[in-house]
């Protein structure tokens, strides 16, 4: 009597993990996806993108706006880089003329920028929960046992994946991403070497807001639109920069997916503590590896 | 000689502000509790300075600290001792211990690093006190407790009822603290941390230890944070999670870059000039957020030296 009942908790407690474990790995990838925007924009300009948020957000709204007249497949192509090209813009007319000063003030800078976009698109587009509907056929389960495996959630790991083997091809294979890793080590250098340093950090600017931007379109199809989008998924992506290393961009990978799997598999067992999960590891990394666990030594004095 | 001069009627002329505020406020189109909360946030933004403008180390964390000191407060007046300078007490130490733990895993980072992870640091609190529903009261804050009357012995200060006691009580405690930041500031503790500030490097190699200096430093001015804290839940009788947000570190730096960061007195005027704004725009808009941000965005770009920078490059020139 007792085995067969036995056997079904056990399946059942599988299942529950896995399906956390999964949605954990997709956060994480979300949460990847906005820390490697920043990070880029940090390692190369020392600027806390505050914003990065509310471009995610834009980056959603633009999608949702396009929706009926390109469809989802034009939306998620078109969208991002509408958002790359507004944070171009920003980086142009704004960012640009504190380079050079105190980190503070880009800070407080994109920080009114984060204030602005969030009440403007809510001015906008209203505080309601908007629905993103993505194509029926992606949203079929996969298999009955795994409900949770949705064509969706599947497409967009593999997005993910392939938007992050991408970037680090640009970096590693193309004079630009070259002389964006030669610039985060020494920018002086790279100038006197002949490269136009404005236009780096502007491409650079624009990459980093462009994965924002395509991870907004992503998260509208699974959460749905709210003008807080993007800010609830800002704070994890600074804990996943600092867990996988200050200036290593496949450590912020790591975080990101780290800390993505750690809160869904936390929140099996005490779903309260599923978002403080998180700086508790990062607590943990500070004390053992100050800058870490991909960081290399020296960049963060 | 004339430097010296000027400085000493600016302290004068604002303690004599502080001091009357009260009965003047209103003539000006404010009232009693508002420039209580102009007091409250000016020691936030003043003690963020000590760390911010005196030891050049760039905090975005201090919400963490102003709100522990709030739920301190308000906690402990609400479930174990129905008494006001116990409440004081009890957030400070709150604050300030975590302060002092947090500090010690992040003194090793610098510039837009320990920036960062002070942010991040400050939401571990934001999200206990946002999940620990039955303690907290989550989201909706901590409500259904009050400041309580200040028992002297000889007289009994009514500070619930009477906004001008409190307005006072606030502005002793405020005084203290600004009294011993400035001690400590003209000390050769305070000359130290603005040779760190200066030139972190060449202190190091005049033998500093520098991570203890930063340390006590941020210590410090957490410290002071968190007693303006719990003024602040003492004056709303309440406290909200809003108080541990992200945000409101934002909130206490621009009021110190608005006031001029080089400068003591700076963020006070600095936080009297944002409390003034937000309250008006707050009434005015619904979209004061965008508001606050479009100011954020103009101090940035047009007024980095704040209002007393400014001035005092006038005065020089």
């Amino acid at each position: 009597m007792e085995t067969p009942v036995r056997c079904g908790l056990n399946r059942r407690m599988t299942q529950l993990i896995l399906y956390n474990v999964f949605n954990g790995l997709i956060i994480g990838a979300f949460y990847a996806l906005m820390a490697l925007g920043l990070s880029l924009i940090l390692n190369l300009s020392g600027v806390i993108n505050f914003a990065h948020g509310g471009f995610l957000a834009i980056g959603a709204y633009i999608a949702y706006t396009l929706m009926p007249h390109i469809g989802f497949w034009g939306a998620l192509v078109v969208a991002p880089f509408l958002t790359a090209l507004i944070g171009i813009a920003v980086e142009r007319f704004l960012i640009r003329r504190l380079y050079g000063r105190d980190p503070l003030y880009s800070l407080l800078l994109t920080f009114g920028l984060a204030f602005i976009f969030e009440d403007g698109t809510r001015y906008i587009y209203g505080p309601q929960t908007l629905p993103f509907a993505v194509p029926d056929w992606l949203n079929q389960p996969l298999s009955s046992q795994y409900f949770f495996l949705t064509g969706y959630r599947l497409f967009m790991v593999v997005l993910v994946v392939a938007v992050v083997i991408g970037l680090f091809f640009i970096l590693n294979r193309t004079r630009l991403g070259m002389r964006i890793r030669a610039g985060t080590g020494d920018l002086e250098t790279v100038s006197v070497l002949g490269v136009n340093v404005r236009v780096l950090r502007s491409l650079n600017f624009g990459l980093g807001i462009f994965l924002a931007g395509l991870a907004g379109v992503l998260a509208a199809g699974m959460l749905g639109l709210q003008p807080t989008i993007g800010s609830t998924l800002i704070m994890p992506s600074f804990v996943a920069i600092i867990i996988g290393g200050l200036g290593s961009l496949p450590g912020t990978l790591l975080g990101g997916l780290l800390i993505g799997v750690a809160s869904g598999i936390t929140g099996v067992f005490l779903p309260s503590a599923s978002e403080a999960v998180i700086y508790v590891m990062m607590a943990l990394v500070l004390l053992v590896r100050p800058q870490g666990l991909l960081g290399e030594e020296g960049r963060t004095q | 000689m004339k430097g010296l001069y000027n400085k000493r009627t600016g302290d004068v002329l604002i303690w004599l502000l502080l001091l009357t505020m009260p009965y003047w406020v209103g003539w000006v189109g404010g009232y009693t509790s508002l420039g209580t909360r102009v007091l409250v946030l000016g020691l936030a933004a003043m003690s963020l300075n000590f760390l911010l403008g005196f030891t050049g180390v760039l905090s975005f964390g201090h919400a963490a600290y102003f709100g522990l000191g709030a739920y301190g407060a308000g906690m402990t007046i609400k479930y174990l001792v129905p008494s006001t300078p116990v409440g004081i007490l009890v957030g400070v130490l709150v604050g300030t211990v975590a302060a002092g733990v947090v500090g010690a895993l992040i003194v090793r980072l610098r510039g837009v690093y320990f920036a960062m992870v002070t942010i991040a640091f400050g939401q571990v609190f934001y999200f206990i006190a946002f999940r620990w529903n039955s303690v907290t009261g989550g989201d909706d804050g901590l409500s259904g407790w009050k400041r309580l009357p200040i028992n002297l012995g000889f007289h009994t200060v009514d500070i619930l009822n009477n906004d001008k006691a409190f307005y006072f009580m606030v502005l002793a405690c405020f005084a203290v603290a600004v009294g011993i930041m400035a001690a400590l500031l003209r000390s050769p503790f305070g000359r130290t941390l603005l040779a760190i500030r200066e030139n972190e490097r060449r202190a190091r190699f005049l033998g500093i230890p520098i991570e203890r200096h930063i340390w006590l430093s941020w210590v410090i001015s957490c410290l002071f944070v968190s007693l303006s804290g719990a003024l602040y839940a003492l004056l709303n009788n309440f406290s909200d999670p809003h108080n541990l947000h992200w945000s409101q570190s934002g909130d206490f730096v621009i009021m110190a870059v608005l006031g001029g960061m080089r400068s003591f007195w700076g963020p006070l005027i600095g936080a009297a000039i944002f409390v003034v704004l937000q309250d008006y725009l707050s009434s005015m808009t619904d979209n004061w957020q965008s508001f606050i941000g479009l100011f954020f965005v103009l101090v940035v770009l047009f007024f980095p030296r704040g209002v007393l920078g400014i001035i005092k490059r006038k005065v020089t020139q």
